[in-house]
Order: C-alpha cells, then structure tokens, then sequence
C-alpha cells in the first residue's frame, strides 16, 4: 500500500484521527489479554 | 443534506478512522450484558425481559440497514452518521430517563428500538463510501471499519462494568452510566461525521494525489457494470450470497455463543478440565480470533479473490468442525485451534462480503445491497443459537455427557457449512440485463460530484 503524500497539515489530522480511534481499541485489546491468558492460568 | 466531496488533496486515510469512530460505538451492542445483573436486581427484571434491549435493537438493526439502505446512498455517509450518532446517543439518554424513573419500557425503547435505528444506519453508513476510496483494496478497507464493531464492545465491556463500579448498580447508578454512555458515545462518533468525505469523480483515490486513470481509479471505471439494489435482490448472485453468509455466520455464532459452557463440557470428563475463569479466557480469546479474522481474512481478500477466500471460509471451516467432532476430548489444544480457525473465518465473512458484493454489482447502491444482506445476519443470529442449543438439550436429555453433547450439532454446522460452499460455488458474474444502462451511471456519477 503506498503512504499518503498529502500536506504536513492533513498529516496531523490523521495523525490525531487514528489516535482517536486506536486509543480506545488498545484499551480494549490490553483488556482482552488479560482475559485471554485466564485460559493458560486460571 | 449533500454528500460531502473531498476538497482537492484530502487523504483516503481519514476515511476509515473515520469509519471506526462509529463502529467502535455502535460495537457496544455487544457488550449489552454487562448491564444485565445490575437492571435485573434493580428492577426486578428476570433473565429474558433484561435481554429484551439488545434483541429488540439487533432486530432493528437488520431492518433499518435493509429498508434504509437506499436512503444512506441517496443522502451519503454524513447523513447517515448524523442519523446513526443522533440515534445511538438518544437511544441511550432515553434509557438513563428510563432507569432514573424505573420506567423499564423506556429503556426498551430507547435502546433496543430507537439505538437499534443507530446501529443499522451506522452500521452500513461508511460501506459505500471506503470501497470507493479503495477500490483497489476494498476488503481491506471495508474489514477495518467491521473490525471495529467487533472492537466496540471489547472497548464497552470493562469500560461500562468499570463505570457500575463507580456509580453504583442501583437505578440510579444505571442512569446516569447510560447518560455517560450516551454523552460520551455522541463525542466520539462526531470525528466521524465531521471527517467523512466522499472522492470527487476527478480525484485519485490515493490521496488525492493520482489522477482517476491510474491504479486505483481505473477499477471502477465509470463502464464498470453497476447494479441498484432493487435489481441487485432479483438476481440468483445475491441470493446466493444470501446463503453463504448465513452459513458462514451460523456456523461461526454456534460456537461464539456457547463458547463458555461447551469447553467445559467437552472436557469434563478428562483429566483436563476446564475452570471457570479458563473459560472466561477461552471466550475471550474467541473474540480476539474474531477480530483478527475481519482485518485478516478480508485484506487477504484482496490478494487471492473473494470466491476463493468463502471456500476457504466454508471449506477449511468444515474440516475445523470436522476435526472438532472427530478429535472429540482427546485434545484441549487442537480443539481451541480449531475453534479460533472457525471465529476468525466467522470474523471474516462478515468483513468480506461487501468487497464480494461491489465486484459483483459495482459501487453503485453497495452500502444498500449490503443493507439487504444483512437480514441473512438476523436469521443466523436465530438458527446457530437455536440449533446447539436446542440439540445439547436433547442430548443431555438423552442421558449423554461431555463431547458427545455436541457432536451431532458439530455435523449440522458441517452440513450447512457445505451448503453455503455450493452456494458460492454457483455465484457467476451478474447478466448484464440487470446493469444499469450507461447513459443512468454516468448520470448518477455527475450527481455524485455536484
């Protein structure tokens, strides 16, 4: 997949666009993890 | 209200962002059990009124993504967000009213029908739109954002138990975190209405940076047949693709949904058996499988082939239940395996099937035709759960214990699994007598930019 070559200003709107999103979904996945390994320990 | 065009040198990598804001929230529909101990005690509610909620907006769902559908295309993914955040966060103010008052109804109401508006129209809003800023990776584009309905309620979950936590489990204590649900989840979604952005006729889909001719654009070049979704329905290919996802889906929701008591019971009678909170990890476990499928399975999509991709899907999913029901409780690890194999192909086939369906009707009236499709959702969110459980019962009845509690539905999940392979096997491409004439595509494509 080629990167975006769009201006500096669009890039910090992405930037700030997927950290919107991703930091939510990494609280979920961390989340997750942890239950997960439940399967292994508990 | 118009269909925002990008402005010249918008990036394509706002859109799915974009897209993910509104999945990420509408994905709570899943995690709609963490409320249901606190609204029982609370409200004096048994088992099956407090899943009223959630069934009555699953229910929703499939009916406004299939009869909204059309409006989504007519009035563009902003529109639809707008509606979908309006919807979500309504549905959830009206809810902390209900719990506030004791007024349960109102919950049922607010959440199951007025959020379940939210979820169907939010659910298909971005569709239409990233396949059209990826045309030349639509199942990757189109996996992230129903990966992110699959995230949604891996978010929801510990965050609202967290929040019952903090303001308690009482009426009063539900009200106000479905207030916060509600204010929060109007926030978070508004990213999307504001960066959603459909191309221009002339842009490139790459950023805005290459012209409609090259790589990406040359795909869905304006003599690519298109389908409206009222043709697309009178086609054998839609019905066809009909039954492979309600296949694929009952297949995969048979497991998900008893995933807790199924491993406990297939070993129970072994040395091995499995604890509670081993379980808990199991079905927690199954979710990652799930997600990881819908970003996975779909980019992958892209490279081999959508058919190619369902037979994988139906005909290695078959071999999984097969290898299940032989193996039976001789092996704990094969069995979570083949059970992880089974949720990822779950995962995607969902994330797939609208890059299946733009191949086969073009980008026209994608998001609607997807709408439609989804009622086959519904029908496998009744039939997997119905037949494990309906059988284990039987089973159990039948004096049996342990794995043999499942084999016979292992075999069904087989049978339909194979059905749904044939189908996809019989999917062609579409008669041209149900395309568009050109003259009403280049049409359309001219609205699409004014």
């Amino acid at each position: 997949m080629s990167s975006n070559s769009g201006p500096a200003d669009r890039r910090a709107l992405i930037a700030f666009a997927w950290l919107w999103v991703g930091v939510p979904l990494a609280y979920g996945l961390y989340e997750l993890v942890r239950k997960a390994t439940q399967l292994f320990t508990g | 209200m118009s269909p925002p065009v990008a402005p010249p040198g918008w990036s394509r990598w706002l859109v799915p962002p974009a897209a993910l804001s509104v999945h990420l929230s509408i994905g709570q529909a899943y995690a709609w059990s963490v409320f249901k101990p606190p609204l029982e005690s609370a409200l004096g509610l048994s088992g099956t009124q407090s899943a009223l909620p959630f069934q009555l907006g699953i229910v929703m769902l499939g009916l406004s993504a299939a009869f909204g559908g059309t409006l989504v295309e007519r009035n563009g993914p902003r529109w639809a967000m707008t509606v979908a955040l309006i919807c979500f966060s309504s549905g959830f103010l009206l809810s902390a009213l209900g719990a506030a008052t004791e007024q349960y109804w109102l919950i049922v109401l607010g959440y199951g029908f007025v959020g379940g508006i939210g979820l169907g129209i939010g659910y298909i809003s971005p569709v239409s739109t990233l396949i059209k800023w990826f045309p030349d990776r639509p199942g990757m584009a189109t996996g992230i954002a129903i990966m992110g309905f699959g995230g949604g309620a891996l978010i929801a979950s510990p965050w609202s138990a967290q929040m019952l936590e903090s303001f308690g489990s009482d009426s009063s204590g539900i009200a106000v975190a479905f207030l916060v649900h509600g204010l929060s989840y109007a926030v978070f979604m508004t990213l999307g209405v504001l960066l959603i952005r459909v191309p221009r006729a002339d842009q490139g889909a790459r950023g805005g940076v290459e012209s409609a001719a090259t790589a990406a654009g040359a795909r869905s070049a304006p003599t690519d047949p298109q389908v409206s979704a009222n043709q697309a329905i009178r086609t054998p290919q839609f019905w066809c693709l009909w039954v492979v996802l309600c296949m694929n889906v009952t297949a995969g929701i048979g497991i998900l949904e008893k995933a807790a008591p199924m491993i406990t019971d297939f070993f129970a009678n072994t040395s091995t058996t499995v604890s509670a909170s081993a379980a808990a990890g199991f079905v927690a476990l199954l979710s990652a499988a799930n997600m990881a499928g819908r970003i996975g399975w779909s980019s992958t999509s892209d490279l081999i082939g959508r058919k190619n991709i369902y037979r994988v899907y139906l005909g290695v999913g078959a071999l999984m239940y097969g290898l299940i029901a032989l193996a039976g409780d001789s092996s704990k690890p094969l069995f979570i395996l083949c059970a992880l194999v089974i949720l990822s192909f779950y995962g995607g086939g969902f994330a797939t099937i609208p890059a299946y369906l733009k191949d086969l009707f073009g980008t026209y009236q994608v998001g609607a035709i997807h709408g439609r499709l989804l009622t086959a959702w519904s029908t496998a969110g009744v039939l997997g759960p119905l037949i494990v459980n309906w059988i284990a019962d039987r089973q159990e009845e039948a004096g049996k214990d342990g794995s043999s509690l499942y084999t016979l539905s292992l075999f069904i999940m087989i049978g339909l699994l194979a059905v749904g392979f044939v189908a996809n096997e019989l999917v062609r491409p579409v008669h041209p007598r149900h395309h568009l004439p050109v003259p009403a595509q280049k049409e359309k494509e001219v609205a699409d930019v004014e």
